[in-house]
């Protein structure tokens, strides 16, 4: 199987910001993939490079077995693309935008139109002017959706969606992913969103890499919390590699511990005594906070934050 | 009064953003009139010169039109006449102020924003008309003043400043109303400048068929702009005129604030009509899509130039009269050109100007592109496949030809105006459309320096307004203050044929086209390679 998008060492700087900073993204074709990164991180930037609307200073960027820059017309026959803000001609009906765009890519599937302007519960017949932002991003949606691509470019696709408009929007991803044939990159803040939607994540941060890989591998990569009921006193449980935030309590210990020291941590459990345990995998929402509100220190794609990241994250 | 809270940090508000563009146009509407004092006296310095210069101008079809009519011949009669087209330039800023303030917020946001603040109801239209009326205020005191300190008339100065303001306020009301019609600041622009257009139009009409009876046609006293040439400065200095004009400002203001009370935020009065629900079958290009963005303003310019050609052609047949009843004017139009014949000058003079006004509009089409592109608009339809040449291709078919439409309804409109006068239409059309015709290539050259500009150096698109200004300014004054020909030259409209009057060539049509060719070849292949950034 080769890769929809593979992006290798990627750099851009605007003047004396540096955007990009040799960053990584594989995203497989036939999978939903989450690009997670705070305001800021280079999301947008690579996915404007990959569009083929900069060129990147350095590094090596493929989308669908092309060159982004130099093939970008040919390319963009096979993708469609949602920006984060999307802004409508005024004088333009929302009905007209989809088509028309939906006519440069290179063909829309009309049955698919009527089912997901229903979906969406959206007026085609008005103005641009006159849409709310999350209609806006429903024209959008609709008009990517509704083309026939390989690929999806979605960059904060359900900003300004409600609750309802956000489900209709997962659904709509879901059956993306069913056929199989259709690669997602999804931009996102809302993780809930990722965790439902996607195969595999990277996380960004200061325009690199930090996490990439499947949901079960990023969670291995990190703290699991562990809650236990013991029979005896756990001594020397603090002073094991690898255990945070120990807090003991009555007989019950609650403490976080590294994937690598989830064993010998257990073992030591055990020889106390257990009379319940409870054990909790870090939410992506964890696993997001702890490289996002570390202080910008070198994170090694290979070597995963678990060590340096502060105490204070929890 | 709550509905008016908040209004003063509001105008404070208006006040500290337009603290560059008020004061601008306030002072150089104020200043223009005050620099005709000394031309004028310099031309005219004796009381019989003012007579013969006055009874000459009174009875030229022309002059009517372009600044009413002439009662008197003291120096600051001839000031305020001259100065006819001041206050519908003072209406144009006022009612661009006005939409600027109240429906150009709604559009965007910002004034839902303050409604939600502790702001009344009708705080931001009062706001809005209280800091334009300020500025009219302003204007009344620095033409007064500057004309007091010319040494004229300290009542009829302070007149014919009353005159200006009234004139401001009544427009910032019309501007107000049509604020309240429609959603959308651009159709209450075009509403509120179409009821100043009328109001000229009516004025011209009552004056020049004034011209035959003495007495003015019912349809100027339609016209706020002929409501106050009664005030007449330096002459009757009547107050009347300004009571009634300020009065129907307030009234017009006040309407416009219970119209407010009658629709919703962001809302018009006039229903927004919905759109089609799928695209037709044309709609599937770039090239599709500029024209659906371009046409409104392709059609509003090419209606203003059909106007000002049918008043320009229409009024060519007067240049003859002039000379006539003024032999000794006949030298100041032989030295502007050859001696062909004044009027075929005349009309070269004019379409020349046509196209000078023509490449604003160039300008001005080439810059929606870069609108497009800042928007994040571009991003969506470059996001297809098209590639960036089609794209920006779509546009400039409307800054390259656009001109040429907008300039054969000039030429055409100019030709049958003056062919009908003189009863020779056929000719006149085809000789003012090839004279209209003859300007593209340097239209062309303005709207290359700006595609170059939009490729180079994007963020400074904007100064390809520069190109038309400076050409303007040579144009109009550059032979007039004995600028050296080097920098004449500049200007690619210097090296246009002048037809009618001059014969036709070749040579300099080519050389401006292939500049234009290579200053839009340049923008194409640099915005090929540029980065479109994150808007």
């Amino acid at each position: 199987m080769t890769d929809a998008i593979s992006v290798a060492g990627l750099v851009k700087t605007f003047g004396p910001t540096k955007a990009l900073d040799g960053l990584d993204l594989v995203v497989r074709t036939g999978e939903v993939h989450g690009f997670l990164g705070p305001n800021g991180a280079g999301k947008s930037t690579t996915i404007r490079i990959l569009l083929g609307m900069m060129r990147a200073d350095a590094g090596v960027a493929r989308l669908l077995g092309g060159d982004p820059w130099a093939d970008a017309t040919a390319l963009h026959r096979r993708l469609a693309y949602v920006p984060g803000d999307v802004v409508l001609w005024p004088g333009l009906s929302g009905g007209e935008v989809i088509d028309l765009l939906g006519r440069m890519r290179g063909g829309l599937n009309k049955r698919r139109r009527t089912e997901l302007l229903e979906r969406f519960d959206l007026d085609p017949r008005k103005k641009g002017r006159a849409y709310s932002k999350g209609n806006r991003q429903k024209v959008a949606l609709v008009a990517a959706l509704a083309s026939d691509v390989e690929l999806l470019l979605l960059d904060e696709p359900t900003s300004g969606l409600d609750p309802l408009m956000e489900e209709a929007f997962r659904e709509a991803v879901r059956e993306e992913q069913r056929r199989g044939d259709r690669t997602v990159l999804l931009s996102s803040h809302i993780l809930s969103e990722v965790e439902a939607l996607c195969d595999r994540v990277t996380i960004i941060r200061d325009g690199r890499t930090v996490e990439t890989g499947t949901l079960t591998e990023l969670r291995h990569l990190t703290r699991t919390t562990i809650e236990a009921e013991l029979a005896g006193p756990a001594d020397g449980l603090a002073a094991m590699p690898g255990v945070h935030d120990l807090l003991v309590r009555d007989g019950r210990v609650r403490f976080d511990i590294d994937a690598a020291a989830l064993d010998p941590a257990l073992r030591h459990l055990t020889a106390a005594g257990v009379r319940s345990l409870v054990s909790r995998p870090p939410t992506l929402e964890e696993l997001f906070l702890r490289h996002y509100s570390s202080t910008p220190a070198a994170h090694d794609s290979s070597q995963p934050a678990a060590q340096d990241a502060p105490e204070a994250t929890r | 009064m709550t509905a008016l809270t908040g209004t003063w940090g509001l105008v404070r508000l208006i006040l500290r953003r337009d603290r560059v563009l008020t004061p601008l146009w306030v002072l150089v509407l104020g200043l223009v009139p005050i620099s005709y004092v000394a031309s004028i006296d310099g031309l005219f310095p004796s009381a019989a010169a003012r007579q013969q210069y006055a009874d000459l101008s009174a009875h030229n079809a022309g002059f009517v039109a372009l600044y009413g009519r002439l009662h008197g011949s003291s120096l600051g009669e001839l000031v305020a006449w001259r100065g006819g087209f001041i206050p519908v330039m003072a209406g144009l800023f006022c009612i661009l102020t006005v939409i600027r303030h109240t429906r150009a917020e709604e559009d965007s946001g910002r004034r839902e924003l303050l409604g939600s603040a502790v702001v009344g109801r009708h705080a931001p239209l009062a706001a809005a008309l209280v800091s334009v009326f300020a500025a009219g205020l302003v204007l009344c005191a620095v033409l007064a003043l500057g004309m007091i300190g010319q040494g004229l008339p300290a009542a009829g100065s302070w007149a014919f400043g009353a005159e200006l303001a009234v004139t401001g306020w009544v427009f910032a009301a019309v501007a107000a109303m049509a604020a309240q019609l429609t959603a959308g600041a651009g159709s209450a622009r075009a509403i509120a400048i179409g009821a100043l257009a009328a109001a000229y139009v009516l004025r011209i009409v009552g004056d020049v068929g004034a011209l035959d009876d003495g007495t003015p046609s019912w349809a100027g006293r339609l016209s706020p702009l002929e409501w106050v040439t009664w005030i007449r400065p330096y002459g009757e200095d009547a107050w009347w005129p300004v009571a009634l004009t300020a009065g129907v400002a307030v009234a017009l203001a006040l309407g416009a604030a219970a119209l407010s009370t009658r629709r919703d935020l962001g809302a018009g009065l006039l229903p927004p009509r919905l759109g089609r629900p799928a695209a037709g079958p044309a709609l599937r290009s770039p090239l599709a899509l500029a024209w659906r963005l371009h046409r409104g303003l392709l059609a509003g310019w090419a209606a203003g130039f059909a106007v000002l050609g049918v008043v320009l052609g229409y009024l060519a047949a007067s240049v003859a009269d002039l000379v006539r009843d003024a032999p000794q004017m006949a030298d100041v139009f032989a030295r502007l050109g050859g001696a062909a014949g004044l009027v075929d000058d005349y009309l070269a003079a004019t379409t020349n100007l046509f196209g000078l006004i023509a490449s604003a509009y160039a300008v001005q089409a080439t810059l929606r592109a870069r609108a497009e592109e800042t928007s994040g608009r571009a991003e969506a339809v470059l996001g297809t496949a098209v590639g960036r040449l089609r794209w920006l291709g779509g546009h400039l078919a409307f800054s390259l030809l656009g001109p040429a439409a907008v300039l054969a309804a000039a030429g055409l409109a100019m030709g049958l105006a003056h062919g009908l006068n003189t009863g020779e239409a056929a000719r006149q059309t085809s000789r003012l459309l090839a004279a209209a015709l003859v300007q593209l290539p340097a239209v062309w050259v303005l709207a290359g320096v700006t595609v170059a500009l939009y490729g180079l150096l994007p963020r400074l698109t904007a100064l390809g307004w520069g190109a038309p200004v400076f050409c303007l300014l040579i144009g109009m004054v550059g032979a007039a203050i004995g600028l050296d020909q080097w920098v004449l030259d500049v200007s690619p409209f210097t090296h246009v044929p002048r037809l009618p009057a001059d014969r036709f060539g070749v040579v300099p049509l080519a050389s401006l086209s292939a500049i234009a060719a290579a200053l839009t070849a340049a923008g194409l292949a640099a915005f090929r390679r540029r980065d479109l950034p994150i808007p």
